[in-house]
This record gives C-alpha cells, structure tokens and sequence, in this order.
C-alpha cells in the first residue's frame, strides 16, 4: 500500500477533521472524512480502511459529557467494526474529542478492572475550556508498538477543551497503567514556548493545563493499537503553524508512524 | 411515570465558580457548594431501562453518583431550572440518545440543584440567587423541588387575527404601535393604515407584525436613510448648518469611488467580499446582539456569534474565524450604582465571554481578534460586537432566484423564541425591558448551525441553489420577504417544523428561532439537497415558490396569512426628515500632572490596557490549524498582539494570509466624534500594518453603536462620526465594504457613549514575513513611527487622572506613505518587532513590548510636549513602534526615511526606562509583568 486510506468519521459537531486529514496527508496517508451516517448506513465501510482517525471537536455538542453520546454510537453501532480493526492491528487514533469518545466507550484503555470503567476525561481543574500550546512526552514505556517507532519524542501542540481532565477512580489504577505500558503521553514542563522541556509538568499549570492525574495526556489500550490523547498534534505539522521562536518538535512523526502502522 | 434522576459529581467547575463568586460578592458565609444535575423524565421505562439511561448516559462511573427520587437537600438548597419554552438543550440530547439505545419514547425537562452549605442567611441567599444563579428572564426556581414542566406549548386552534385601523386617529395608532412592540413612528402607522384603508380591508396581526419587522430600524436602517440636517455650533461660536442626505449613501459613494479592483462585493449582501488569491474570496461581516446580551449575557452574546456566522454562510461562504469586541460598564461597580432591573457587569461579561467561547468552539472556528472596554457608559447597555470571516471560490455566490424555484428553509425548528427581536433592538430598554421581551432572548444551538454551514458548502459546490440568505431578525417575514421582492413568493407555513404544537401563524412567521437559512432551489435540484441534508443531519423545509407574482402571499394551509405587494413592503416605508445636533466642547487643555512610575503601574493595570489572557484562552483560537499571529504572543504567549493573522486551510500553495485588526477609540468620541472616526480607523489600520498587513489591500468594516436618534444631539455625534468615516475611507483609500448600526442603545434615556467599531481585513503577503509586539531582541534599536501630541483630549490618563482636557489629538493628515514605509521595511525582514501605540502612548507600547519580550527597553520621547506625561502617554494617532538590529540602521533610514526616528534601544537590563528632557521614569519588568497580568512572574 503506497497511500493507505484512513477513515476520519465525521459525526455531529466534529471539527478538526480537515486539520487531521493534512495531517494524514502530510504523512503520506490517504485521508476519507466520512460522516458517521454513511458508516452506519452501509454506504461506507470501516473495514475498507486501513486505519481510523477519531478527530476532534464536540460531537452532539457534548450535551451529556464530552464524547459521552459518541460514545454510545461506538458501542452500539460499531463495536464488532472497531474490535475487527484492533484484532487486525489496524490502528486507531482519537484526539481530543475521538479520545474521549474511545475513553467514554471503554476502548482506551480498555478493561481494567471488573467492576466496570475506573478511567474518564472529566472538567479542567479551573473549571473553563482553555487553549494554550503544551509540551509533550511519548512515555518511554509505553507498550503501543507503532508509537514507539516515533523519532521524536517531544511534540509540542495546542490543546483546545474543557474536560480533559483524566481522572481515575482509585490512585492504584495510575500505578496498573504505568505498570502495563498504558501511558501514551505525559505533559512536560516547557518552561516557555522558546526553550526546551526541563521534566514533568509534575502537576503544575499551565503545563499541565487541565490537572490530569500524574500529568497523563494521551493513553494506549493492551495491545498497543488504539492510542488516544487530549492535545492537537494536527495542528503543529508546518514550521509557521508554530508560535515564534519555538525550535522544532512538529506533530508530523506521530502521523507518520501512525501511517506507517496502516501499511 | 415520571421519574426524577439526581447526578451529582464528586468536584464540580460549577461550585468552585459558585465559591470563587460567592467570594466576589462578600457572601462570605459559603462554606461549600454541591451541585447536582435534575433530570425529569416522563415515559414508559423499565427499571433496567431507567439503570441504562443512568450508567450509558448520564452519570460517569469514575466521578458521578447517581439516584431515583429525590434527596434531601444540604444547607440551603436553590433549585433552578429554564421557563417553559426555552431550549433545554440537554433534554433535547437525551430524548434522542434514549431513542438511539432503543428505549421507549420519553419526553425530558432538566434542573439543576444548589445545596449552599454555610451559615447562611435569607439576605445571601437572595443575594447569590438574584446576582450569580438565576437569571428570571430565562429561568425559573425554588427553594424545593421545581415541578417539571414537559409541555412546551399549548394545542390551539390556528386563528389569524384582524387589526382594525381605519379611521384610528394618531393618539389610537402610537398606543396599538406601543402595545404591539412594532416600534413604528406616527408617520409609518398613518401609512400602514392608508394602504389598508385604500385595499378596503383591515390588515391582519402577521401583516401587521411583518410590515413592523420588514421596517424595522433593526432591518431597514431608517436612520441611516434619512435626509438629516446637522446644526453644528463650534467652539469659536460659528454655527454651521448642512444637509445630510442618506449617511448609509454617503459611505457607499466612497466605496464606489475607490473600486479597487480586489473589492468583489459591498454592502448588497450578508456580508462584504473582497479578493484572496487566484481562486479564493474572503468574506468578512460584524454584527452587534446588545440588547439580548444585556438580558441574558451567555444566549444572547451566543446568538450573536450564530447569527454573523449565518451572514457570512449566506454569501456561501464557509467561516474560517470569529471575532468579538466588548464594552461592559466597570467591572468593580458598586452595588449601589447598579440601576435596577440590570445585571451586574462582572455577571454580564463572564456570561457573554462564555456564550461567545460556546458558540465559536463548538463551530470549530478560532476567535482570534477583539478588544475589551469598561467604562459606566455601559453599565445599562454593554456591547457586544460579533465577527465572522468565511472563504468562498470566486463566482461561487448565486444570487438570483427564478421564478418557480422553490423557498426551502434548512437547519433549526420553529419556537416562540425570539419573537419581536428586530422591534425589541429598536427601541430603548428600563427596569421593565426583560419582562416584556423575555421572548426575545434565545439559547444558540451550535451544532444546529454547524450542520447548516457543512450542507450550504456541499450544496454551494454542487450548485443546488440559486439564492440564499440567513434567517436573522424577523424570521422568515425578512428573509423571506426579502429574497422575493424582486419575483413574489407564495408560502404555506403549515409545513414548517416546529418544536412544539401550538404557534400561532404569525408567531410562526415572526419567530427569530436560531440557526436557519433560506435557500431559493430549483424543483429539480430539490431531491438531491434533500439527501445532502439527511446525511447531514440537517433538516429540511419546503415552504413554498417565487411566483413572478410580485406579491408576498402567505397562507397557512387554506388560511390567509399574509397578501400585500412587495412594492408597499418594501418601497412603503416613508423616508425620515430628522435634526441632529452636535456642540464641540470648548477647548480645554486640562490639568499639569507628573507621570509616576506608580501610575505608570495603575495603567498597566487599567482593565482598558490589563492582559485579557483570562477571556482569550476561554477561546480556540487554534482550530483550523491556520492561526499564524496569536492574540498572545511572546516567550510566555501572554504579550498582546495587534493583529490576527490567518492562512486559510486549503491555500498551501501560496505564501499569503488574512489579517484581522480594530480599532474602537470611544473616548475620543465624547469629545469629538468626526476624530473619534479617523481614530477609529487609523487605530484598525496601524494594527494591521504592525504585524506585516500590506495597507493598499485593506477593507473595512463599520459598526454604529449610538443611542435613540431621535434625540438631536445622539443623531448629532452620528453624523460627524460618519462623516468622519467618509474622509477616512478616502484619506486611507480603504473602502468600507459592509456595516451595521444599532440604535437605542439607551437605558432608562441614559444614552452609551456613541461607539464607533472599525474592522479591518487585509492581506499579509508572505507568512514568513509577520512580526509581533514580541521579538525584540538585546541591542536593538528603537524606532518610533509617526509624530506624537501634546493634547491628552480622549486619552487613558484623561479619564484616569479627571485631567479635563478637552483637546484631542489631530489626525494624521497624510497616513500612507508612512504606513507603506512600515511595511516594506517588515515585508523586507529588517524588524524585529512592532507594536502600535493606542491607550496610554507609548509609555504602554514600550512597556508591552518589554512584557511581551522581556526584555529590557530605555528610550527617549520626542520633543514638542509640556511636560513627560504629555510626552509619553497622549494618544496621538499614526504611530508604531519598531525595534531592529543596528546592521539594519542604515536601510531602515532609507526605507522609513522622515516618517520615523531612533528613541531608544533594547537592554538586557530588565527594566522599562521612559526618559523626556530631564526626567527618567522607571519601572523594573518583574513589576510591569504583575500590573498587566494581575500575577507575579515566574522564573523564565
């Protein structure tokens, strides 16, 4: 496959879709935004697609929890579909509202324990949507394999929501998931926009924008081929996209390994 | 069976916003808050039913708790929900999402419950109900359990109802005008009844209303299409008389003059349009929605970003960026300056910053230029200005319908909502405004509109319809009414689809429900905009025809609605003979004052300069992944920027983007009005040129905002300021493209300051080369473009300090040659940074680019003034500041040539050094950074 096709579901309310599909694009992927109606109607179909990209925005508004009735689409309408893809290590990648969708519908980081889901993207810590460029770290340990094959490991790239909060329901989920290789992405401490990551945001924002626990921004699930996060690496792939004096660090190796996992 | 399900979350934003307010208001007995979500739900459910809609939908097993029935409150318990008949858009969601898991049919009201726990007293109670909880012109509560109300609307049979006029004298037909709130004069009710009396019938209520609508100050600009005479008495005691015939006239004549050959299209449609590049044009409109927002600051700044969107979508336009301008009364105010029946401004603009950020998020559009004002002048009346910007293929645009093509209406249904918005806007407000227009005021629905601006693109591109428009104030009377005045249409409104039974005709045809838009299709295109809009999840309409019968003929099903010509519709309204006056003040150069390096902080930290990082990063202003030059710039993203700049998704090809700008100089205005305009647009023009705006490729926007005209002198300062705007348009040779007034803005006859918006787009040629407030680097120079005053008339330090200068700057006589000067040394990459020089001078200019930078500036002001505040704080117009590397010195002489001169350079000392004559004021960067941001820096 030269140009592997990449399904961009498009539902009610998303946006970011074009941004993600120049991304892919730029990777050498061939994008297909493709409304959610279609998918469910049989007029498109997810397994002609070598790899899914659930795009940002605020599907269905995000009347009832950011993702939540997205969410529900997934499970009821495509669970078989996406349990197809991870089984034939198609990858998935959500952002931002793809991830709290995948997050909400049990897929990232999947099942954890029996008593049900003890992971969620909740309400920024202060309460308010926010934009801001953030630093990224791919965690050295995390069990996804085609992140991993990632050259870069530091992305720096906006993030743009109001419930990215990860939260777990008990502290030693934090510790299953470090344990597992779970952790996709941690937010680091830039310092400013200018100079390089010093460590950890160890909490503190803004660089950890929304209080995330243990400054988890972005999680795989145990097979490694749905990877989700709350930042917008589509929105860092040209130099000139980034706020002056920023040195390098582009979102564009992530979709290439993205890509490059669909062939 | 009614169900009621509490959801209650472990920490909630609600309740630490509710604390931190409570806070504010010195309710200080509030220990703690809970917040629980109410969902009634009326239907036929099972209890594993109920236990799915719980855990699938409402409640998240990580950090919610949910239960059946209802608990017993904690503390004090406030129980707030909407009035019937406002979207409850959370019930909507859920009613569908129940309807996707394959449960029964349910029907859902929400509420949400707050146990105030503390020690509290009837009075805080009250306090924090009245100034934080419940706004009573959209909602409902109790300190119990609210009974949910499910029915929306009552069944009733449809009637149309006759209004008889003939023979009513002029006392009876100001009392039916009154009581009706059609906001129409003696002179427009004696023709209504003429034109009924001569076709021997009575007009019935929707004829009545859409005649109101259709001649609404709001739709038909009178105002701006009056023959006014100005009487002007100048200070040396001359009296001037002259005759103004049509301002709205007056600023098209300019534009056409200019007709540069980028300008595709000006004040005929929803929005201007001018040239991007070989394929593409950009359309660009701004909007006022004050009126709502003063009522209900979150629904009616939320539909003022929905409605300028629709605008630049009906110029088949797909919106790429918003912005926004706000003017709120002091956000200090003190409780017993709050005139009743108003909210307070702190409350009107969290709520209005939190509509727009709802709006243009969930749209995917990045907000990314405005400006924020405080003065007493709006305490009564804020304003909010909303932008929208879109791109469209050049020739993309139909704009005429055939007869026989079909009248479609696409996206959101029809409500009581919004009923007698364009009257309501045309007329001033008091204590009592919110009771008796409650119904003017709406909750957006963004996805609605979303969904609407992906099917117009497709439909556009497939060439599907031959005419659109939005429908805005009036509903479909004016957008109906006017797509068909050149042909006639026929409509039958029994098909439109409402949101619940019950609407009258008229209400039906009145009703300003959000998120619509007209389309004239051909029959045969009609099935595949059908299909288009199923996929979409847009829903569709067929109203009626353009008929050729040069009628607008309204029926509901058999019944008449609505049968008058489109002449008398929109030729009827008689033309407006008014008198405006305007006194200039009498010269006064105000008080002698030493400037400080303490009031030097008092300025930073003025709301009018202070960082509005806070409001800005509530907004995407990355979305579209086209953001080039930020709102906030710098090493810490927290220096202000002049100017958005934008590269449009899909334009990769070449190197040149959009820039966005303003300028709003309302202080100038109470002084001199016909300055304030110069101002106003030297402000938008400078700001645009000091991030690399090239100035022969701007346009300009105008936004009035003034008080009843009908009052000479509010009609008075209109005219200069229009005229104003008229020397400007030819002095820049920028022509205005669209604009927009908005009178009345008046509370209990205290009239705003009148306020002038200026919106400029341009081009920046090449992205590579922009620059920010931000880049200065150590040893560069310092360059200050264009000649600075000694007059402090209009000035931050005017009104700070109660100076009583009455002398405003003069305006820049000659203002291209320097602005072009200004960009060929930005586009030839001799700047480092630029920043214009607006409040406070260029003692704020400096001492923003030393936050923005931080890094160290000294410079020296230029002669010519009295003393170092005049010096280093007038606001004289025309100026930008400019930093470079010395091995540039010699290019930049040539290029800038006499339109500037060296003042100073940047240190890596950490300090702002502002020198005049003899005198040095100084303060250190770690203190200006906590003045403008209101927190200490911390460690780079």
């Amino acid at each position: 496959m030269s140009r592997p096709p990449v399904l961009i579901p498009h539902a009610s309310g998303t946006n970011r879709d074009h941004e993600a599909a120049q991304a892919v694009e730029s990777a050498g992927g061939d994008p297909r935004i493709i409304h959610i109606n279609s998918l469910r109607n049989g007029e498109a179909k997810w397994s002609d697609h070598a790899a899914i990209l659930l795009p940002g925005g605020f599907s269905y508004g995000d009347s009832l929890g950011a993702g939540g009735r997205l969410a529900l689409e997934l499970r009821t309408w495509f669970a078989t579909e996406l349990s197809d893809a991870v089984t034939a290590g198609r990858p998935i990648l959500g952002i931002c509202n793809g991830f709290q969708a995948l997050v909400k519908a049990g897929l990232l980081p999947g099942p954890l324990r029996p008593t049900g889901r003890s992971v969620t993207l909740t309400h920024n810590q202060r309460g308010n949507f926010e934009c801001r460029w953030v630093t990224l770290g791919v965690e050295p340990s995390c069990r996804s394999g085609w992140l991993s094959a990632m050259p870069d490991t530091i992305v720096r790239c906006p993030v743009a929501h109001g419930e990215g909060r990860f939260t777990v329901s008990d502290p030693a989920v934090v510790d299953e998931m470090t344990d597992a290789g779970l952790i996709a992405f941690r937010y680091l401490d830039s310092g400013t926009v200018a100079t390089p990551p010093t460590g950890p945001a160890a909490g503190r924002y803004p660089a950890n924008p929304n209080g995330s626990v243990a400054d988890i921004a972005g999680v795989c699930d145990l097979t490694g081929t749905v990877v989700g996060l709350m930042p917008h690496p589509e929105d860092h792939i040209f130099d000139w996209q980034r706020p002056s004096g920023a040195p390098g660090h582009s979102g564009l190796p992530l979709f290439k390994a993205f890509v490059e996992a669909a062939k | 069976m009614t169900l009621r399900i509490e959801v209650t979350a472990v920490d909630t934003p609600e309740a630490s916003r509710l604390l931190a307010a409570a806070d504010a208001l010195s309710v200080e007995r509030l220990h703690n808050c809970a917040v629980t979500r109410i969902y009634n739900v009326a239907g036929d459910l099972s209890e594993s039913d109920v236990v799915r809609l719980c855990t699938e939908l409402l409640a998240d097993p990580v950090v919610d708790q949910w239960r059946i029935g209802g608990s017993e409150p904690v503390g004090r318990s406030v129980e707030v929900s909407v009035q019937p008949g406002v979207t409850d858009s959370d019930a909507r969601e859920l009613e569908r999402a129940a309807r996707e898991l394959g449960l029964p049919e349910i029907r859902v009201a929400t509420a949400v419950r707050y146990d105030l726990i503390g020690d509290l007293t009837a009075a805080d109670v009250d306090r924090l109900v009245k100034r934080e909880l419940v706004n009573t012109t959209i909602e409902r509560w109790s300190s119990d359990a609210l009974t949910p109300e499910f029915s929306t609307g009552a069944l009733a049979e449809t009637r149309v109802e006759l209004v008889d006029l003939s023979g009513l004298d002029d006392h009876e037909l100001m009392e039916l005008s009154r009581n009706r709130v059609l906001s129409l004069d003696l002179a427009e009710m004696q023709t209504i009844r003429d034109y009924f009396e001569a076709a021997g019938r009575s007009p019935n209520d929707a004829e009545l209303e859409t005649l109101a609508q259709t001649w609404s100050e709001h739709c038909v600009h009178k105002t701006f299409r009056a023959m006014i005479d100005l009487t002007h008495r100048r200070a040396d005691g001359t009296v001037s008389v002259s005759q103004h015939d049509g301002l709205l006239a007056a600023l098209r004549v300019v534009t056409e003059e200019l007709d540069p050959w980028w300008l595709r299209s000006a004040f005929v449609d929803d929005a201007g349009i001018i040239a991007f590049d070989d394929i593409n044009d950009i359309a660009f409109k701004v909007e006022t929605h004050n009126h709502p927002s003063a009522l209900e600051p979150f629904g009616g700044a939320n539909t003022g970003v929905g409605g300028v969107v629709r605008d630049v979508i009906a110029v088949s336009a797909r919106p790429i960026a918003c912005t926004d301008v706000l003017c709120f009364g002091p956000i200090d105010l003190a409780d017993d300056r709050l005139p009743a029946g108003v909210l307070h401004p702190r409350r009107i603009r969290d709520g209005v910053v939190a509509g727009i950020a709802d709006y243009g998020n969930k749209l995917g559009l990045p907000t990314v230029n405005g400006s924020v004002i405080y003065s007493e002048g709006y305490t009564g009346n804020p304003l909010v200005y909303c932008g929208a910007v879109g791109m469209l293929p050049h020739g993309s645009h139909p704009t005429e319908a055939r007869v026989g093509d079909r009248v479609v209406s696409i996206g959101g249904r029809v409500g009581r909502d919004g009923i007698h918005g364009a009257t309501f806007s045309s007329a001033g407000m008091d204590a009592n405004t919110g009771e008796v227009v409650g119904t003017a005021v709406q909750i957006g629905d963004p996805i609605t509109e979303k969904g609407c601006m992906e099917v117009v693109e497709r439909a556009r591109d497939a060439a599907l319809y031959t005419a659109i428009t939005d429908c805005g104030a009036g509903g479909l009377s004016s957008s109906v009414g006017e797509m068909g005045e050149d042909l006639g249409v026929e409509v039958d409104l029994s098909g439109v689809l409402l949101k619940y039974p019950g609407l009258q005709p008229w209400e039906i045809w009145l009703s300003e429900a959000q998120e619509r838009i007209v389309l004239a299709v051909p029959p045969h295109h009609l099935p595949a905009l059908r299909d288009l809009c199923q996929q979409w999840d847009v829903e569709l309409t067929d109203l009626g025809e353009f008929t050729g019968s040069h009628r607008l003929v309204v029926r509901h099903g058999e019944v008449s609605v609505v049968d008058i010509t489109m002449d008398f519709l929109h030729d009827g309204l008689p033309r407006r003979h008014m008198h405006g006056e305007w006194t200039d003040p009498s010269p006064d150069d105000g008080r002698h004052v030493s400037l400080t390096s303490s009031l030097l902080l008092e300025m930073l930290a003025h709301p009018d300069v202070a960082s509005n990082e806070d409001i800005i990063r509530r907004y995407d202003h990355e979305v579209r992944g086209g953001t080039v030059v930020r709102p906030m710039v710098g090493p810490r993203a927290d220096g202000p920027s002049d100017a958005a700049v934008i590269k449009p998704l899909g334009t990769a090809d070449h190197p040149a983007a959009v820039v966005l700008s303003n300028g709003i100089c309302p202080r100038v205005g109470v002084a001199d009005p016909y300055a304030m305009a110069l101002a106003a647009i030297d402000e938008a023009v400078r700001n645009m040129v000091a991030v690399g705006g090239d100035p022969s490729r701007v346009a300009l926007l105008d936004n009035f905002c003034w008080g009843d005209p009908t009052k000479p002198d509010r009609l008075g300062s209109l005219v200069r300021a229009v005229q104003g705007c008229v020397d400007g348009a030819r002095l820049y040779k920028m022509p205005f493209i669209s604009g927009k007034d908005s009178l009345f803005n008046e509370f209990d006859g205290e009239s705003i300051p009148g306020t002038l918006l200026i919106s400029a787009i341009g081009l920046v040629p090449d992205i590579e080369h922009t620059v920010t407030s931000a880049g200065a680097d150590d040893g560069d120079d310092v360059w200050l473009v264009g000649h600075s005053s000694n007059d402090l008339g209009g000035s931050l330090v005017n009104v700070m300090l109660d100076l009583g200068s009455t002398r405003v700057p003069e305006s820049v006589t000659d203002p291209l040659p320097r602005y072009q000067a200004v960009h060929t040394a930005i586009s030839g990459g001799l700047i480092s940074a630029a920043h214009d020089c607006s409040e406070g001078g260029l003692s704020i200019a400096i001492a923003e680019m030393a936050i923005a930078s931080r890094r160290g500036f000294d410079v020296t002001a230029p002669a010519g003034s009295d003393d170092a505040l005049r010096a280093l704080t007038n606001e004289a117009p025309g100026r930008i500041v400019l930093t470079a590397a010395p091995s540039n010195r010699e290019k930049l002489t040539s290029v800038l040539g006499n339109h500037a001169a060296r003042i100073g350079m940047v240190g890596s000392d950490p300090r702002i050094r502002l020198r005049f004559d003899s005198d040095v004021v100084e303060i250190g960067i770690d203190a200006a950074v906590a003045a403008f941001t209101g927190h200490q820096d911390t460690a780079l």
